[in-house]
Order: C-alpha cells, then structure tokens, then sequence
C-alpha cells in the first residue's frame, strides 16, 4: 500500500497546524461559526446531535495494522472506545472534543493518516474496490489511480467550494463492487481493442434525494489525461452547478438539466482547453505510485485443500471467504454485523485484533468496505481456521456476508441530526427476526440497506430491499423499497407504497422474503425474482 | 472600510471597476468587475486592455470566483486579479493559487493571520496559475 | 413550553438553558417563552453555547420533556447504547426517548 514521502507528510502537518490554528481563533471568538463550519467541515469535523463527530479518511479503504491501531487508540483515548465504519469507506467518532481535534489529527499524521476533506463541500475521500490487488476478475489494481487522484484532489485551490459535496469511485473491473455508477464520479479502467488502458467516465450519479445512474461521459480517456480529465470535469460543475438551492447542487442535477450530452460538450471543450495547461501530473508519478501496490509475496504452492470437518467453520468459509488471484489464498471478509448488533461499529479491542490479525495473516493489510465489514485480502487458506477461531472470540465472526443479516444502516436517529428515524434498531431487529426464524441461509444473497433519512447515506435506493425512515407527523415511519442495486447491474429501487411503523417495518420485510420464497425459480436471488415477477405479488402480499 | 492587500509592484487603477456587460460595451474602461454568475471568458477578447479584474465574492462559500481567476491567468491576463467582497484569512491561500493578487475584503483581516494564511503550505500538489511547482513535479525533477 | 438548546462550544456536549447558566441536563432547562432570540444571541456572542435554538416542550413528571423525538435523543443520547446515555443506569430511557 502507499507510503507518505517527506513531501505527503509535509503537507498532512501543515494541514494540522492549519487546523489547529483555525480552532484556536474558533475559541477565541475570532471565527463566527458561519466562518468557521465549512473550515471544520473540510477537516471532516461534524457538529452532530450529541457531540462533534469526527469522520477520519482511509483513503480508497486500505489501511494497515499500525494505521488500525491508531484508530483504536483514538477510540480510547478521545471517544467513547468504539467508531463506525461508514458506507464511504471511512470511520467516525461520535463524541469527539473540539478543544481535542488538532491533536487527533496530530495523532493520526503520525501514522500517515488524516481526516482531510471528508466533509464540505470538496472532493471527498476517493472509493474504491475493497478486493483491489486480490480479485481475479481486476483487469489491473485500480488504487494507484485513486491514490493519483487523491493527492490531485487534496487541497485543490479551484475546487474547495463547489456547490455541494463532490463522491468519486474507482475501479478497474466489470463487476462493480463500489457502486461506482451511483457516485458523482465513477471512473472504471478498461483496455480499448489496442490493448491499451483508459479511464471510463461516469459522471452524475447519486443517491438521496433525486436518486440517479450516471451516465457514461467517455468511454474511454487515456491514462495520461486522467486527471486533466477530472479537472475539466470538477471545473464545469464548479461554474454551473446550481448555487440557488442546496437539495439541487449536486453535479448529478446539472448533468440531468443540461442533458448528458451537452455537459459532455462542456467537459470536452474545457478538457481541450486544459491540455495545454500542463495539469497532468508526469506519467512517472502514476507509475512510482503503482510500485507501492505490487503483488505481496504470495506463497507458491500454497495449500488449497480445508479441513470443513467443523460446520461452523465451514459454514463461514463458504459465506465470508472470496476466491483470491493467486493459489491457496482467500480474501476474508470480517463481519461487522453480529445479529442484534450495530452495523459497521467495533470496539478498539475489536479493532486491535483486527490489526494484530492483519499483521499475522494478511500481510499487515486491511480494507474498509463500503458495507461496513472488514476485508482481511491475502489470507492463505491453511490459516483460515486459526484466523476464524480468533475472529469467532471475540464476536466477529459472523458468517453472514451478503445476506439479510449484512444489514448496512447509516447511524440514523440515534447519532445523526439530519434523521428522522432511527434506523439501527430496525436492523437490529431484522437480522434478530430472521436469525432466529433460521431462515438467512435459504434466502441467500439479500443486500438490505437502510437509511434513517432521505440524504440516503445508507444507500437505501441500491438495495435489492431498502428501508427508508421518514417522519409522518412526527412519529417515525418507515417506507419499503425493492430492486435496487449497486453493482454491475445498478438499479434503483421502488417504494411498496404506504410506510410501516417500526415493528410493521420488520413484518414486511419477512412478509416479501416469503413471496420470494414462494415464487423463486432456479438460481434466482431475491432481486432476480423481483425484476422477474415486478411489484404486484409483493405488494398483494403486502397490503392485500 | 478594510485595507486592500495587494501584492504587486505597478500602480493601482484609479478609477472604479465597471460591470461586464458595461465593460463590453464601453471602450475605455480598464477594470471590470465579476460576479459569479458571469462568465470570465466574455473578457478574453479584452485581455490588453484591462489593468484591473476585481472578482466578486458576495458569500465566500460561492467558489464560482476561483475558477473565474484561474480561466483568466490561463487566458495570459497579466493584470490585477482583486477578490473582493466576503474574502476571509482561511480562502487566501487558494485564492493566491488561482491566480489572485490582490485582496479587498468586506472585514478587516488580522495581518499575523493573513502572513501566517500565505505561509502555511511549503509544497503544494496540483498545478494551479501560480508558479508554484507541484510535488508529483518535484518528484520527478 | 419553550427550551433553549445548543452544543457546548469546546466539548460539543448537548446543553440547555438554566435561567442563568448551560447544563447537559434538561431537567434543569427553563422555559425562555419570549425571551429566547435575546438570551440565544447573548450567550453565542459570549461563547458560551455554540448554534443554540428554541425547541417545544411540555412538562411530563415535572421536568421539560421536548416534544420532538430528536431533541429527546439529544436530552439523553442514543437509544441503542443506553451505556452512553445520560442514564445509564435507568433502564426505561429508551421509552423516554422513543
């Protein structure tokens, strides 16, 4: 994985003492907090409903153990012993001290860590496939190129007051494991007929209020006008992006207004504009950055036959462990969802053996997914058993990956001050009903996404069932959605028709997965028999 | 009224900065002033006979002005590029990066501050339209 | 009745107005009924409380109870870590809330 030279490291501290000056004047009464919110803000440092909530960066999710430590660390000695991993890859603390942000991130430049631009209205942490370096299917290792355009994207004087927040992914395959489409940016690496590799443009994609697919902006820029493409993309939205109304800001609203076409138009005349202006960064640069993401040195010959003579282990192996590249090593995914838990959160001394486990097995290298598990990538499988064994210990351990138990929720009502529901409880009491009922094998592969509000950070219109929490009068009440998805064959969900209350919410799900059950042919997973067999038998069994 | 900051050696224009659509209609006004909404690139035909750009920021969070600058020093302006208006210590650094070089803010700015703002970043990692050589330059040198 | 909230400028801990000072406790808010945009503005501009506002809220077992779900989650902390409420001994918090 990448490692700071003198000159990131320079500016991560410069970054701090910057900070740490801005929150001086902040105290002293220098700084209204009009001026002073979107400074915090670019240092990811929220004003939440019972504290500041701090939002740390792991840039394109990789992270190793010494990195993880400090997160725990952190948890310990600045929060409450525990922090969230976030549907963008990041984690969040959510009882942080403003008088103790600078030092935080004085801690955590020390570790080559930051909390840089993850919120404002700037170019955010940089996504990417949780897989990156593991998966066969890769065409090549895309986080050199996320790892580009994040130092091209960090302190960019032109564009650290756009309209709105700006989400770019990339990935380098044809399955999409970081719904790439559904971001404001979503670049995909492919080889044209030369053999050549080029950057896919994806550009006005986005979840929330106005939920849309991005479209493909060129099919096909080269690598070495990567970032001069970017540039022109961000400059078009910085100029006409609408200003007028905050919940029509996003670039995905231009996109639309303008017509793919004519945004495209734009891109390109500024792009040829730009070309001259010798933005790109030297082809060197990329590959230098491509020497810190080279293959570990994976055994050859390592041992692919396993004991499954344990059921439970077996069991975890079969759901939680992904076919890796290179002979007799599996990728592992650790669930952050034992049932009746809180998705995506972990204890430090979780997070410790994570790291500490990490460190043992998989070359000291960890990834956040965007559904909030962790991603140990290179485990050999002669380790797994003594690796499930630990992870089984201490709670983390649950073979549930991509089933109705792998629940993504964002923090909802009961941490976040944009809600108007809570949402962990519901997922609490969804993977409780269908644990207990036996029933998370036979529905097998079940994305379930809930979001507390309609800023939709759970991803709700990309599950293949979503849950939105609204406020209906002041009561809580939660609306049905089936047949969105995130991958590859991106789709946007579609509403039942009238909400439920938080236990109605819970029958209803259980009440679809049975008309699923019911009438699944072959193979099928739940959105197949959806997209199949449309809303109605859904709704029959729903409302009557 | 706040003190100008201003970091260039020729005279200042003295006379007041017209708007753009009075600019391109008259032929002897030698400083403009943009809002955000207006389109920098209507200047670029008039480049030589500007001496002064002021740059409107009417709220500091609309950074429509840093692509404004950015375009015109692209374009070959050599002449004052002023932000104006809600222009705060903490946006000095960008803003000299996109090519501004001088400074008319609606409050009084704190001069430790505003060193400290200029003196803060020793590299810097994109290009912009200061001379300023990006690090993935440096590297590569 | 009338609350006034905010966060506490340096530790962002939830707080309300007393009659004379900012407690993380809103059993011991007042109701500021007519008073609130003055005390608000006061107590910003002395930084004594960061982005504070008026909420509603009734007296239930006699202390202020505010009448919007989120502004009880604010009052107590998350229902689903009764650890880290306000109370967290109490194990009927979460009815208070919800």
């Amino acid at each position: 994985m990448y490692k700071y030279d003198q000159y990131d490291q320079t500016m991560v501290d410069a970054r701090v003492e910057e900070f740490r000056d801005q929150a001086r004047r902040r105290l002293e009464g220098k700084l209204t907090e009009d001026q002073f919110k979107p400074l915090r803000l670019m240092n990811g440092l929220y004003l939440q409903l019972h504290a500041y909530m701090l939002r740390v960066a792991i840039p394109y999710g990789t992270l190793d153990s010494r990195q993880m430590h400090a997160l725990a660390d952190i948890a310990d000695k600045y929060d409450r012993g525990y922090g969230h991993f976030t549907t963008r890859q990041n984690i969040q603390y959510n009882w942080i001290k403003l008088e103790d942000a600078a030092d935080i991130l004085a801690d955590l430049a020390k570790v080559e860590m930051h909390a840089i631009q993850t919120s404002g209205n700037c170019i955010r942490n940089i996504s990417s496939d949780h897989f990156a370096g593991a998966a066969a299917d890769e065409l090549v290792d895309p986080r050199p190129y996320a790892e580009l355009l994040r130092q091209w994207s960090s302190f960019h004087p032109e564009f650290s007051y756009l309209p709105r927040k700006f989400k770019i992914a990339v990935i380098a395959s044809e399955k999409d494991r970081a719904a790439m489409r559904l971001h404001d940016i979503g670049i995909n690496i492919v080889k044209n007929e030369a053999g050549e590799l080029g950057a896919a443009f994806y550009v006005g994609g986005g979840m929330g209020r106005t939920p849309m697919i991005a479209p493909c902006i060129n099919p096909f820029v080269p690598l070495d006008q990567l970032v001069t493409y970017a540039e022109a993309c961000l400059r078009v939205y910085n100029r006409h992006g609408r200003r007028d109304n905050k919940y029509k800001a996003r670039i995905k609203i231009l996109v639309h207004e303008l017509g793919a076409e004519e945004y495209t138009r734009q891109v390109e005349a500024e792009f040829a504009h730009l070309l001259d202006q010798g933005v790109e960064p030297p082809l060197a640069e990329l590959e230098r950055i491509k020497t810190y993401f080279e293959d570990p040195l994976f055994e050859t010959g390592a041992a692919a036959a396993l004991d499954r003579s344990d059921p439970d282990f077996a069991l975890w192996v079969d759901r939680n462990t992904i076919a890796h590249k290179a002979e007799g090593y599996a990728s592992v995914v650790i669930s952050l969802k034992p049932v009746g838990g809180i998705p995506g959160d972990a204890t430090a001394e979780q997070m410790r053996l994570m790291a500490d486990l990490a460190k043992q097995y998989s070359f000291d290298e960890l990834r956040v997914m965007h559904t909030q598990n962790i991603v140990l990538p290179h485990v050999r499988k002669a380790d797994l058993h003594a690796l499930w064994t630990a992870l089984d210990e201490a709670g983390l351990g649950s073979p549930n990956l991509d089933t109705v138990e792998d629940i993504i929720a964002c923090p909802g009502l009961d941490y976040c001050s944009l809600a108007n529901a809570r949402s962990i409880p519901i997922a609490q009491k969804i993977s409780e009903r269908f644990a207990r009922t036996g029933k998370t094998g036979t529905l097998g592969e079940l994305k379930l996404k809930i979001s507390g509000c309609i800023n939709a950070c759970g991803h709700h219109h990309a599950g293949h069932i979503g849950i939105l929490g609204v406020d209906r009068k002041g009561v809580e009440n939660y609306q049905l959605l089936l047949g969105g998805s995130e991958a590859e064959d991106v789709s946007l969900a579609k509403i039942t028709g009238p909400g439920f209350d938080e236990n109605g919410i819970v029958d209803a799900v259980e009440t679809v997965t049975t008309v699923y059950e019911r009438e699944r042919q072959d193979g099928e997973r739940f959105v197949d028999t959806y997209r199949r067999i449309g809303m109605d038998p859904f709704k029959e069994a729903l409302y009557g | 009224m706040a003190d100008t900051l201003r970091y260039r050696d020729d005279e200042p224009v003295d006379h007041p900065a017209v708007t753009v659509d009075s600019f391109l209609d008259q032929s002897n006004a030698s400083a403009v002033r943009i809002e955000p909404g207006d389109d920098a690139r209507e200047l670029l035909p008039h480049l030589e006979r500007l001496a002064l750009v002021e740059v409107n920021f009417p709220a500091f969070g609309d950074g429509r002005g840093y692509s404004s600058a950015r375009i015109l020093r692209e374009a070959g302006y050599e002449g004052e590029l002023r932000a104006v208006g809600d222009v705060l210590v903490d946006q000095l650094a960008y803003m000299r990066r996109c090519g501004f070089d001088a400074f008319e803010p609606d409050q009084q700015l704190d001069m430790d501050d505003v060193k400290a703002a200029f003196e803060r970043w020793p590299e810097v990692y994109q290009k912009a339209a200061d001379t300023r050589t990006p690090i993935w330059t440096k590297r590569h040198a | 009745m009338r609350l006034l909230t905010g966060n506490d400028l340096k530790t962002g801990a939830v707080t309300w107005w007393t009659g004379s000072d900012w407690s993380i406790h809103v059993e011991d808010a007042v109701d500021v009924t007519g008073g609130e945009e003055e005390i608000a503005r006061r107590e910003e501009s002395a930084r004594r409380v960061n982005a504070p506002y008026a909420v509603d809220a009734e007296l239930s077992d006699g202390s202020p109870r505010p009448s919007h779900i989120k502004e009880r989650m604010r009052a107590l902390g998350p229902t689903v870590r009764p650890d880290l409420t306000l109370k967290p001994a109490d194990p009927e918090i979460g009815n208070w809330v919800i």
